[in-house]
């Protein structure tokens, strides 16, 4: 995969070249089994995990969590990896998770301007964008251009902070609860959390943007 | 190193574009390449640090077109070679020529499938104490090495405050190339708009960035 092989914008992609690279990945999966170095059935199984078990729902359901048990909720914020651990149904969380929480007062937005670190399992892995030179570059300098690009528009005296991921600390948003959801349950509620709200880059779906 | 990868600040490079109902994956082969940049980082043959910098030095020009997963692929593919994992010979065949070398943790089997799910820890112990305490005034220093760091071009000569302080952790800019943990206190340091961007930037806006202890000076 020579620099000339990609001169060009990747959207306007051939198939012949993307048929390409997929030899070329190919080619190296069989160097590495042939050598013994893996095992292509624990790969199979590392990639039904992210597509199937580790997902934007287990941020959801912390969320939810958080927005019906003040005691969760203040555990959270104060160590989110040990709260998340003690809830046996979301999947195994990594330490040094950081839950930052939205107020009227102050919207958190999470980026990664260096990379693309992402709590990947809280969230899974990351969308396109969220990788993608126009969030990483923007977000940092202009965080309410790139919330009006989701048709996001806060109040002009909200504070936005945004947080940086330059270490191996990974942060979570906790969006505002929606109003009108008195009572609701946290499975109910989980259905109103995007992943996008716990990113930062939207909010909350309003009770009845759900069916 | 000051490589394209450090984005933060840039312009031009348009508008973020959500694509509704994302597919997890866009291909096949970034199923691949995805599991076994993973799978080989398990084995011991790299750090997340050293394949960032394996990404961080592709040539500019490739690293702008280049789609994500296909970044990981040209830095995973780099890494194995250097390491003599793999030899070039071998990469135009398309198959093995010779026996595998010696993985310091072993092949990548479905044993090990479980611990990459789950984060690495990164934290070590404390050999001094912390320099910097929440609230302090500090200021990043101007530096530019040529090699790994986590500290942003747009940060660098700027002056914030210390919100938290995130404990004593694996140093990138060490481990990256093969120059040891060296752990070192973290910090969350917050910056102004207007300090990182200027009289004219947004007044409502503050940016934290993750600072590694060498990153600052008292301000």
């Amino acid at each position: 995969m020579a620099g000339h092989d990609h001169d060009h914008d990747h959207q306007d992609e051939h198939g012949s070249e993307l048929s390409e690279t997929q030899l070329r990945v190919r080619a190296l999966e069989t160097i590495l089994t042939e050598k013994g170095y893996i095992d292509p059935a624990a790969l199979d199984a590392i990639i039904e995990a992210y597509e199937t078990k580790i997902g934007p729902h287990n941020g959801a359901r912390v969320v939810a969590r958080a927005w019906t048990d003040p005691a969760f909720k203040k555990a959270l914020l104060e160590d989110a990896s040990q709260a998340v651990g003690t809830l046996g149904h979301v999947s195994r969380v990594g330490e040094h998770l950081v839950a930052v929480e939205n107020t009227p007062q102050t919207h958190n937005m999470v980026v990664c301007t260096l990379c693309s670190c992402y709590p990947w399992d809280m969230l899974g892995l990351p969308p396109v964008w969220y990788k993608a030179a126009p969030y990483r570059s923007r977000a940092v300098k202009d965080p309410r251009g790139v919330l009006a690009d989701f048709g996001v528009t806060l109040p002009a005296d909200t504070t936005i902070r945004v947080w940086d991921s330059t270490a191996e600390t990974r942060f979570l948003v906790l969006p505002m609860r929606p109003p009108g959801t008195e009572g609701w349950g946290p499975d109910r509620l989980a259905e109103l959390v995007t992943r996008d709200s716990m990113i930062g880059t939207g909010l909350a779906r309003m009770p009845g943007e759900v069916a | 190193m000051d490589g394209i990868h450090d984005m933060g600040g840039m312009d031009g490079f348009g508008r973020v574009r959500p694509e509704p109902n994302e597919p997890i994956f866009h291909e096949e082969w970034e199923r691949r390449v995805m599991a076994m940049t993973r799978a080989m980082g398990a084995t011991g043959a790299w750090s997340i640090d050293m394949a960032r910098f394996s990404r961080e030095q592709l040539p500019p020009p490739i690293y702008l077109v280049a789609t994500y997963y296909q970044r990981w692929f040209l830095g995973m593919r780099q890494m194995l070679l250097d390491r003599g994992l793999i030899d070039a010979d071998e990469v135009s065949a398309g198959r093995a020529l010779r026996p595998g070398k010696p993985l310091t943790h072993g092949p990548f089997t479905m044993n090990d499938v479980a611990r990459v799910l789950t984060r690495r820890k990164f934290s070590r112990p404390a050999t001094t104490p912390a320099r910097f305490q929440a609230g302090d005034r500090v200021r990043a220093r101007n530096i530019h090495p040529p090699t790994h760091t986590r500290l942003p071009r747009y940060a660098r000569g700027r002056a914030g405050v210390v919100e938290r302080v995130q404990g004593c952790h694996v140093f990138p800019d060490t481990v990256a190339t093969g120059r040891g943990e060296n752990p070192q206190w973290l910090y969350t340091v917050v910056f102004e708009g207007r300090e990182l961007w200027g009289a004219d930037a947004d007044p409502t806006i503050k940016i934290s960035i993750e600072a590694f202890e060498p990153y600052l000076d008292p301000a």
